[in-house]
């Protein structure tokens, strides 16, 4: 008997970002219907995985992670060529030294790190700050300037400290990271602001928070995919690509923390399941740039991505 | 709520006198203001005081003039179908046709020429009769429009069926009757026809014209209604719209939803 596939017809499409410049640009979003119903519209782009680099050797790593980045923990930019090695799509460089309560480094030592990072690889640069609203306000400027021209992915610009990293993104020609609190009407909220400061929406990506799985992931789910149904209908000030800063939630969780165990097996495998996991099922909610720690995790979030961008057969 | 600027209209002093002399400013000027408004749609019509012959260089200058201030698509409402046409001509993008009745000498005019030039089209729920006295009526003469339109290709996404509204002070046992047609047009296919209604029409005549209008379009929303041709220059009424298409859920709520519906 034949089967009629239905289809639902959408008005609108995704926004497409470019990040970075050259040979290794990456785009991301423009999509046109659900993620990977190759049969219903064009997905023209798949989704993508940066690696992270910190600026500092990680303090809360377990050493199985760490230990694949030896010899190059202090020097983010060779960090980064291994990261490029390991097959990242693009590199988030994390500022932790920046951190009030740490070292606090000042905005133009840490230009000068993401600088140093960015003449390192050709791939797309994320930089993102230390989650203090205020510091952040002070060093993305700094940085946006001193990667002036390179197109990266700054952030997270949250509704208090938009302005001034906005406004770094606008002079200097880069993207800017939008975060909101697992809230999708906060998240379409700063996006208006932003965009009201004359920053194109198609350079925004959207950070709509999230949490690892088991610890919340359907939540930053059902907003991500309210989003991804919005757009299609022709909300543009949700229509923008949504980055997934999984690598910081899944690595935190007691899932990736316990040693190896009787009852729970393999610390390291269980590790990785849990950072893929976490990535893959909110790529098929709608994220478009997964940021993750391990190398095994980027591997399989790719693969995956590669599998999943096959056509269907009908 | 796809709201149909209704202020380029001959039966309007400013633009009557702008039809005379030819003058494109007072056109201009309602376009851009209807335009900012939260307009989808731009309502034309040249008035009962062009004669007949006239009507198609008229219509095509209104057009016209129109489209140079504004990017938004035409709604163009004649009784005459060759000044309907004249219009059709020189438009750029995705008209309206306003409107075919459902008698069938109109319909064989209407829907081929909807068809022809991919416009959508308003098609009112009357006939040579007149009126309908109530819901059921109204729903036998659109359900004669649906087979209709279906029969010349027109999608039902592109067919916008008008109950037709009556003045409060006139026909006030019509208004519940406006209400339930147009909860139940959308049983008549699928996809269902869209509905629309000349929502200015409730109170004519009647002193607090803005109040009733923004009442009844709340209303209408309330019951499923998809469009309006409206006086979209009142900022009240576009909040209101803006308002409720939030509480319908037909769009995420922000801040500042009142402006992303004029920006839609």
């Amino acid at each position: 008997m034949p089967v009629t596939i239905a289809k639902e017809r959408w008005s609108s499409k995704c926004l497409e970002t470019v990040l970075g410049t050259g040979s290794k640009q990456v785009k991301v979003g423009g999509d046109c219907t659900l993620p990977f119903l190759h049969f219903e519209g064009e997905i023209p782009n798949p989704p993508v995985a940066a690696l992270e680099v910190l600026d500092a050797p990680p303090q809360e790593w377990p050493d199985f992670l760490s230990a694949l980045y030896e010899g190059v923990l202090g020097d983010p930019a060779a960090w980064a060529k291994k990261c490029v090695e390991y097959g990242a799509d693009l590199v988030a460089l994390r500022l932790t030294r920046i951190h009030p309560d740490g070292e606090n480094a000042s905005p133009e030592e840490a230009a000068r790190v993401a600088a140093s990072v960015a003449e390192a690889v050709d791939v797309p640069l994320i930089v993102l700050g230390c989650g203090v609203e205020e510091k952040d306000a002070a060093v993305l400027p700094e940085v946006a300037s001193a990667l002036s021209g390179k197109n990266c992915l700054l952030g997270c610009a949250t509704q208090e400290n938009y302005k001034s990293i906005v406004a770094g993104c606008i002079a200097n020609g880069h993207a800017v990271i939008a975060s909101s609190p697992l809230d999708i009407n906060l998240a379409k909220q700063l996006n208006i602001l932003i965009t009201e400061m004359n920053l194109e929406p198609e350079r925004i990506v959207i950070d709509p928070s999230i949490g690892a799985l088991g610890y919340g992931i359907e939540y930053a789910y059902s907003i991500i995919e309210r989003m991804r149904t919005g757009a299609l209908m022709g909300d543009r000030m949700l229509a923008m690509p949504v980055i997934l800063l999984v690598g910081q939630e899944a690595w935190k969780t007691k899932e990736a923390r316990t040693p190896d165990a009787p009852d729970w097996g393999e610390q390291k495998k269980r590790a990785i399941l849990w950072e893929v996991m976490t990535a893959t099922g909110l790529i098929h909610a709608g994220g478009h740039i997964a940021v993750v720690r391990h190398p095994e995790s980027l591997r399989h979030i790719k693969g995956h991505i590669a599998q999943m961008m096959q056509p269907q057969r009908y | 709520m796809i709201l149909i600027g209704e202020r380029i209209n001959g039966m309007f002093r400013d633009i009557r006198e702008a039809i005379l002399n030819r003058d494109p400013e007072p056109v201009k000027r309602h376009a851009m203001l209807q335009t900012e408004n939260g307009a989808r749609y731009l309502d034309i019509n040249t008035g009962p005081t062009v004669a007949p012959e006239d009507q198609p260089a008229t219509m095509e200058w209104l057009v016209k003039v129109t489209q140079e201030a504004s990017h938004l698509p035409c709604c163009i409402d004649s009784t005459n179908p060759e000044a309907i046409e004249a219009g059709l001509k020189v438009h750029r993008g995705k008209a309206m046709i306003n409107s075919t009745t459902a008698d069938q000498w109109k319909m064989d005019t209407y829907l081929p020429m909807a068809a022809k030039y991919g416009a959508a089209i308003i098609g009112l729920a009357m006939n040579e009769k007149g009126v309908p006295k109530d819901a059921n009526d109204r729903l036998a003469l659109a359900m004669e429009i649906v087979a209709n339109a279906d029969a010349h290709g027109i999608p039902m996404e592109e067919l916008y069926i008008d109950p037709l509204v009556l003045p409060a002070n006139v026909g006030q046992d019509h208004g519940p009757e406006v209400l339930e047609t147009i909860r139940q047009v959308k049983l008549l296919a699928s996809p269902p026809p869209k509905t629309v209604v000349g929502l200015s029409n409730i109170s004519q005549r009647c002193p607090n014209r803005p109040l009733l209008n923004r009442t009844f379009l709340v209303m209408g929303m309330a019951c499923g209604l998809d469009a309006a041709i409206a006086d979209v220059e009142d900022n009240e009424l576009v909040d209101m719209a803006a308002t409720a298409n939030i509480i319908l859920n037909k769009e995420i709520y922000c801040d500042s939803y009142l402006k992303t519906f004029r920006q839609q």
